[in-house]
Formats: structure tokens, C-alpha cells, sequence
């Protein structure tokens, strides 16, 4: 098996503001996942800086939301599935016995493809989260946990009148940014994001990318789309990923310039999907 | 490189470098043509050089239209973008050849029946020279070939070596003989022509090298046209 490439222009001073900040947040050692008999992911190994939007790119079936359900253990949801080698967050293992699950998964959070407010008020769908987790010392701070959550996800202005009218009832773009909201309000510092616009439009689209670009001042954004287009405007870092493996990975510019893997070629030129 | 999913952007990117190549012959027969009417005094054919010039010119634009449609279409990134990029930048450095024979061509009404033919020889040599760089460059870029590109871009030294020597020459017989001045500044400039389509040719050499590596060329040329320091009085001194 080919090793991925890894660009080493990343390290340079010159480049990436996406390793400003220094040091790595999620780790990824030799990681196999299997479901069943059939191998999903093989020998990943990846490090994936904070304060940075990555991107994972890839056809179909290659690997790309398996390893970002990694990330926050929601592939332990699957019961055939299995995961092995080293994923760290913030250098401790995630996958060790010890840890608690829930914890984690406010530490890392998630956003999906469609949106899923839960059948909730507004108000109820951002303030669940720090509820449950024990955040907010009462009505007050409840209060200010959720305009704050709202006001970064950028849906401040639309929502403030409606509260407590239910989530369901936005629009598309509205309740995935109510999602982003939702996962921002437990103070994660990992936020997931698998194909969080395939189900938008392009207007709600856009505002979710602006948002995605705030937000990466202040966590370590992980996103999977497969649209080149979204991975080029919205990442700083791009892995490509193929039948499980990770082809290759460094900086965007980069990437969709002058990628030095031909199977990343062929893929972001619309050579093979 | 293998096809794409959607072959219409094949199509797409296989007219712009039909379009190229069809520029490149046209701006080769220009040159050829200009050099030849300097060198005979042919101003028939000079003057056929200076109206084709508007055909350069039109394929130039219908380059760029073509390439900014398929922009805006595909979106290309990698190889298809530098692929596009540089079609643009190499069309735009063939218009400037393009210009440069038409110029040449002018020259040619200048040129009277007496002009001693020891005079045209450095400036047709220099014509020569450019020709094979052009074509040179063209056949690198047809293939994508790299190492032919930069072949070309080393050889345009020689170019620059020659405009210099016949500098310093024109130089003399103007002093020499005041009578021959503006001959000699008609030839002067024809040369300098020349010493620029070189220059073009290794811009195009340099993109080529973009398109194959995905990088620019890191290395400076040398520049050796130093004839913009030379003053009158030092005509013969090869110690600079």
C-alpha cells in the first residue's frame, strides 16, 4: 500500500495559517475500521490541526465519513463495526475504556446532512445540550448560553422573535445553521461536519460557508462534502481519500493547484469518480 | 493524461489547444514572412504581413473567450486550470510576436535599394534565430514537453548575445557615416524586434514549465541585453 502523500509545504512558516496555532488536535495513528468482514478504512494516519477548516474529499464509499464518525465515536452506534489503532483528541485516546462517551461528544461535535432539530422549540433544541451536561447555573445563563450559540451560528437575527416556536419550522438553511447552533452551545472545540450543505441551496449554502469561516477561528472544523467547489472555498486543508486509504493531504491552495498524487488529479478534475 | 467523466469538457479543452496551435502556425508564418520582406525588401509581402496581423489578433481574443466560457463552466482546478491559464498567457505573449513581425514588416518601406548587404546580415541572422526559438516553443508546448521548453529558454542567450554585438556594429557605421543613421536605427529596431520575440519565446517557455510541474520557475535568466548601458565612445571594448 502506498503511503499518503503529505505535503511538506505545510510545515513551512510561510504557509499555512492553519498550524498557527501549533499543534495538532485530533491524532490518527494506523486506524483500521471494519464493518464485519469488510474493511472500510486501512492504516489511516493523519494529524489535524486546531483552528483550521480540513476537508475530506473522496468518491463515494472511500472511507471519508467513516473516519469522521470516528472522531466522536459514532461508529459505535454500528454493531459489526470495529475500530482499531490509535485516534487521540487533544493527546488522549478516545477509544480508551475510560473515557466518557457523552462527554466526548460534546467535546466533538456533530453536524449532519439533512438537518435534525429535534421536534423541539427553537429554544429547546440550542438549550438541550448544556441542560443535560450540567452548563448553565440557571434560567439566566440558560438564556445566555442560547443567544450567544444562536448569534455565532448566525441565525440570531431571524430566530430571537420565534423561540419558542418549533424548529422543524425553519427553513433548510435555517435549521442546519439551528444544528450548528445546537452543537456549539455544549462548547465543543472539534465540530464534524458531514456534507452539512448537500441538502441546501446555494444562497443557504453560502451562508453556512461564511459561517464555517468564523467558526474556524475558534474550533478545529472537520468537514466532509463532495463538492470540490465547497472543500476549495471553505478548507484550509484537504485529504483525499480512496478505497479506505488516505491518498494524499496538505494545504488546499495547494491541492487544487497542483496536487501531487495523479489519483488526486484524476478525482478533482472530474477524471474518475 | 485520461479522459474526463463529461466529455464535453474535453471537447472544450482540445478546441483551445487547436486554437493555440492554429495561432502558433499563423504567428510562425508571420515572423517568417516579415524576416523575408526585411531581408528582400519585399514590400509586397511586408504589407500582406502588417493585414494579417488582425487575424493574430482576432484568434487572440476568440483564445480568451473560449478560455474564460470554460472557466465559467467547469470550474477547473489542477492540471485543467493551469491548462487554461497558461492558454491565455501564451496567446497573449503570440499576439505580442504577432505584433512585433507586423512592425518588422513596416521597416521593410524603409530599407532602400543601396543598403550594403553586410548590413542586413546580423540582423537576418537574428531573425533566424528567433524563428527556430518560436518554433521550438510551439512544438514544446504542443507536447507539454518541460525539458524542450527550457532548452529554448536557455538558447535565447545567444539571441541576446547576437542583438548586442550588432548593436555595438550599427553603432559604428552611424558614426562612421552620419548619412547611414536612419537606416541603421530601422535595422537597430528590427533587431531589437527580434531580441523581444526571444523574450516572448521564453515567457512561453516559462508557462510551459508552469503547466508541467504545477510550479513556477524558481531560477532567474540571465539578462544579457546590456546595450541600454553602452554609450558611443566605447565601441569595440569587450571588457564590461
Amino acid at each position: 500500500m502506498n503511503a499518503p502523500v503529505h505535503h511538506q509545504t505545510l510545515i513551512t512558516p510561510a504557509h499555512p495559517k492553519a498550524l498557527a496555532s501549533g499543534q495538532f488536535k485530533v491524532t490518527a495513528r494506523d486506524v483500521d475500521v471494519y464493518y464485519g468482514e469488510k474493511q472500510a478504512i486501512k492504516k489511516l494516519s493523519i494529524d489535524i490541526p486546531d483552528r483550521a477548516v480540513s476537508a475530506f474529499i473522496g468518491p463515494s464509499g472511500c472511507g471519508k465519513s467513516t473516519f469522521l464518525r470516528c472522531i466522536n465515536r459514532m461508529n459505535d452506534t454500528i454493531p459489526t463495526c470495529k475500530v482499531t489503532g490509535l485516534i487521540d483528541v487533544d493527546k488522549r485516546d478516545i477509544y480508551d475504556p475510560n473515557i466518557d462517551v457523552v462527554q466526548l461528544r460534546a467535546k466533538v461535535g456533530m453536524v449532519f446532512q439533512k438537518p435534525n432539530p429535534f421536534p423541539k422549540s427553537i429554544f429547546e433544541n440550542v438549550a438541550y445540550g448544556p441542560r443535560i451536561h450540567g452548563l448553565a447555573a440557571g434560567k439566566t445563563e440558560l438564556d445566555e448560553i442560547v443567544e450567544k450559540s444562536l448569534r455565532k451560528a448566525g441565525l440570531w437575527e431571524e430566530a430571537k422573535d420565534r423561540l419558542a416556536q418549533p424548529g422543524t419550522g425553519l427553513s433548510g438553511g435555517q435549521q442546519q445553521r439551528l444544528c450548528i447552533a445546537r452543537a456549539i452551545a455544549v462548547n465543543p472545540e472539534v465540530i464534524l461536519m458531514d456534507e452539512p450543505c448537500s441538502a441546501l441551496d446555494p444562497i443557504a449554502t453560502a451562508k453556512i460557508e461564511e459561517l464555517i469561516d468564523e467558526l474556524r477561528q475558534n474550533y478545529c472544523i472537520v468537514i466532509v462534502t463532495h463538492s470540490m467547489q465547497q472543500a476549495a472555498r471553505v478548507s484550509q486543508l484537504t485529504a483525499f481519500f480512496h478505497l479506505g486509504t488516505l491518498v494524499e493531504y496538505g494545504d488546499t491552495n495547494e491541492m487544487f493547484t497542483a496536487p501531487q498524487e495523479k489519483r488526486t488529479q484524476d478525482y478533482i478534475t472530474g477524471r474518475f469518480g | 493524461m485520461s479522459e474526463h467523466i463529461v466529455k464535453s469538457y474535453d471537447e472544450d479543452l482540445s478546441q483551445l489547444r487547436t486554437m493555440l496551435a492554429q495561432m502558433g502556425g499563423l504567428v510562425e508564418q508571420q515572423l517568417d514572412d516579415a524576416i523575408y520582406a526585411l531581408t528582400r525588401r519585399d514590400t509586397a509581402l511586408a504589407d500582406r504581413v502588417i493585414q494579417n496581423d488582425e487575424r493574430v489578433d482576432v484568434l487572440e481574443r476568440e483564445i480568451e473567450e473560449k478560455a474564460i466560457l470554460t472557466i465559467a463552466r467547469r470550474q477547473p482546478v489542477a492540471r485543467d486550470l493551469r491548462e487554461i491559464m497558461v492558454a491565455i498567457r501564451v496567446s497573449s505573449d503570440l499576439e505580442r510576436i504577432g505584433d512585433l513581425a507586423k512592425n518588422t514588416a513596416k521597416r521593410t518601406h524603409a530599407m532602400s535599394d543601396q543598403l550594403p548587404r553586410k548590413l542586413l546580415v546580423g540582423v537576418t541572422r537574428m531573425g533566424r534565430l528567433a524563428q527556430v526559438e518560436v518554433k521550438n516553443i510551439l512544438d514544446a508546448y504542443s507536447r507539454s514537453d518541460a525539458d524542450l521548453a527550457m532548452e529554448v529558454w536557455r538558447a535565447d542567450e545567444d539571441l541576446d548575445a547576437l542583438y548586442n554585438s550588432i548593436f555595438r556594429e550599427l553603432l559604428t557605421y552611424m558614426m562612421e557615416d552620419p548619412r547611414n543613421i536612419s537606416l541603421c536605427t530601422h535595422l537597430l529596431f528590427g533587431a531589437k524586434n527580434m531580441e523581444r520575440v526571444g523574450d516572448h519565446a521564453t515567457n512561453i517557455a516559462e508557462n510551459i514549465y508552469y503547466l508541467v510541474h504545477g510550479k513556477p520557475l524558481s531560477e532567474g535568466r540571465p539578462k544579457k541585453d546590456v546595450t541600454s548601458g553602452m554609450r558611443g565612445d566605447i565601441e569595440g571594448s569587450d571588457d564590461r
